[in-house]
């Protein structure tokens, strides 16, 4: 445990130093901030965040979140620094969990500036405390996904670019193109197609429900990915 | 304290370190040497853990490096060949962080720090950002991040590459220092250094130990094996059917050019030939004008060795 926290405390810290992860919090913001305007923010509209939560926050933490953790274990690769870190007392779950945590609460400071935009509204109307709470649960769960998609991608290649890629079209794949797939395939592909789809999953969440369901689906498959990351980084003591 | 068994590791097909076995006692500082690409770093690599051998055992301070990763780690510090660093952290927050991984408590991080960034001449820099040091200063880090747990063992792979002279010099003395209260296993490709810093080499080319010793027994070993050679002024045949009924010789070769008859002779093992090439000689009155060992320098040795490997490599 403390070696995660070590581990997370790290990451967290080389967020901060890198322009990189400025840049990507800017991007954020931007895109965040134009979905808003654009779509929510106008004469005579709803004084909700639905339409943001509903789709575009999907699509921008897609593209945003593998930006993130790019770095995360193929710089530890490219560099070299994998070596002095695994032959100190620190196990390879440790050195990944560690990773996730740090690249997640460096995502939780990205989506409290996010509360800018219901503060906003709440002008306009009455703030739904409870729908609120529903729509970060839920950002913070499929955050959570995504950053493990990302962390894994990044273990598997030595070169940033890639590992942004690979994550984005697997993060794409699962969240919009999998319910479409379902729609034009038989049987049980179509049954696991549909159980996989990220979107559905989260829809709960953006109309205001926790289901146990969902949380689990988030959790495991958060779960899964970590797992895959941390074979992954044990694979490379063999090659 | 290291104790290596019929190590082996293959990467794919190629063979790195081929079944190799050496012991390491309590404190002393022991060189290895060889020329790159002979196993070396591989070598180092699995005694800290970082790769497992593909067959063999190796254990340091009793506990096995497969079997007890972690307590070895504990046991060791290690300085990688190039001292990978993270760039953007300072060099304060860089020894804070691996003294958390070795699970040191604040007060005693401290004074570990104080103590490291004094013996490693990093006072100056311990606020700057590890990208803006230069590769000496790089080096001490790497070296302050291996000593500050206080290890039993310290495993150090090259270190004085890529450094200038004055700092060479300075590390090694820094190296002898730390020998005084730590079992020290040291990696190089240069003969000298290792001669220097080490009062026991293992010799390793193409995966195996070919040598080992102090450097006086490896001079020693090898002079007893090097050829004498001798130049008379005598009838060539007469005085190479003399010498070949010498004592203690096994083989001659012979050259003659301008009346001087030139010998190749290669002794038995343990026997100095020298003198009774003298008395031979004088006692026929043929003038010698040459008489010497050669490649009796564990230079030629070594540079012997790393040729052999370079032709088994190439073909």
């Amino acid at each position: 445990m403390r070696n995660i926290a070590t581990m997370a405390q790290r990451e967290l810290g080389a967020f901060f130093m890198s322009p990189i992860a400025y840049a990507v919090s800017a991007i954020f913001l931007f895109a965040t901030g134009l979905a808003f305007g654009l779509g929510t923010f106008q004469n005579g509209a709803e004084a909700s965040i639905r339409s943001l939560i509903e789709f575009w926050m999907m699509l921008i933490l897609a593209f945003v979140l593998p930006m993130l953790t790019m770095r995360l274990m193929s710089e530890e690769f490219r560099s070299g620094t994998i070596e002095p870190l695994m032959t100190a007392p620190i196990s390879e779950v440790e050195v990944v969990c560690g990773k996730f945590f740090g690249a997640l609460v460096f995502y939780l400071i990205l989506l409290a500036l996010l509360l800018a935009y219901p503060i906003i509204l709440s002008r306009f109307g009455t703030l739904d405390g409870l729908l609120l709470v529903c729509n970060f649960v839920g950002l913070l769960l499929l955050g959570a996904l995504y950053i493990s998609v990302g962390l894994f991608f990044s273990a598997c290649t030595k070169h940033q670019i890639i590992a942004v890629l690979l994550s984005f079209v697997l993060l794409a794949l699962m969240t919009f193109a999998s319910q479409g797939l379902a729609q034009i395939i038989e049987g049980w592909p179509r049954a696991v197609l549909q159980h996989l789809s990220v979107r559905t999953h989260f829809f709960d969440f953006v109309r205001g429900m926790i289901d146990v369901n969902h949380v689990v689906f988030f959790i495991t498959m958060t779960a899964l990915f970590l797992f895959l990351t941390v074979k992954r980084v044990e694979m490379r003591r063999w090659q | 304290m290291i104790h290596v068994k019929n190590l082996t590791k293959r990467f794919g097909r190629i063979l790195a370190v081929d079944n190799i076995s050496f012991e390491v006692e309590r404190g002393g500082v022991v060189g290895f040497l060889g020329p790159n690409g002979a196993g070396k770093t591989t070598t180092l690599r699995i005694l800290t853990c970082y790769q497992p051998a593909t067959s063999g055992s190796a254990s340091i301070a009793g506990f096995d490096v497969f079997g007890d990763s972690m307590e070895v780690r504990r046991r060791v510090g290690y300085l990688p060949e190039s001292v990978p660093l993270y760039p953007e952290m300072r060099v304060r927050e860089y020894l804070h962080f691996r003294g958390k991984l070795r699970g040191l408590p604040f007060a005693e991080r401290n004074d570990a720090i104080r103590r490291v960034v004094e013996r490693c001449w990093l006072g100056e820099f311990i606020d700057r950002p590890i990208g803006q040091l230069s590769k000496g200063m790089k080096q001490r880090l790497g070296l302050a991040d291996a000593i500050m747990h206080n290890p039993e063992v310290l495993v150090l792979d090259e270190p004085t590459i890529g450094l200038d002279p004055a700092q060479i010099r300075e590390t090694r003395n820094l190296i002898k220092e730390l020998g005084e209260d730590h079992t020290i296993l040291l990696s190089s490709h240069i003969l000298h250094e290792v001669e220097q810093t080490c009062p026991r080499t293992i010799i390793i080319a193409a995966g195996r130990i070919v040598a080992s010793g102090s450097p006086q027994e490896l001079r020693d070993q090898l002079s007893a094996k090097a050829r004498v050679i001798a130049e008379m002024r005598g009838p060539t045949d007469e005085v190479e059917k003399n010498a070949r009924l010498l004592d203690g010789v096994r083989n001659i070769e012979v050259a003659s050019s301008d009346g001087w008859v030139r010998l190749a002779i290669e002794p038995k093992p343990d026997h100095d030939i020298r003198e009774d090439v003298f008395r031979l000689s004088a006692s026929k009155g043929w003038s010698l004008r040459e008489l010497k060992r050669e490649g009796a320098s564990l230079e030629d040795f070594f540079i012997q060795v790393t040729a052999r490997q370079q032709d088994t490599q190439a073909r």
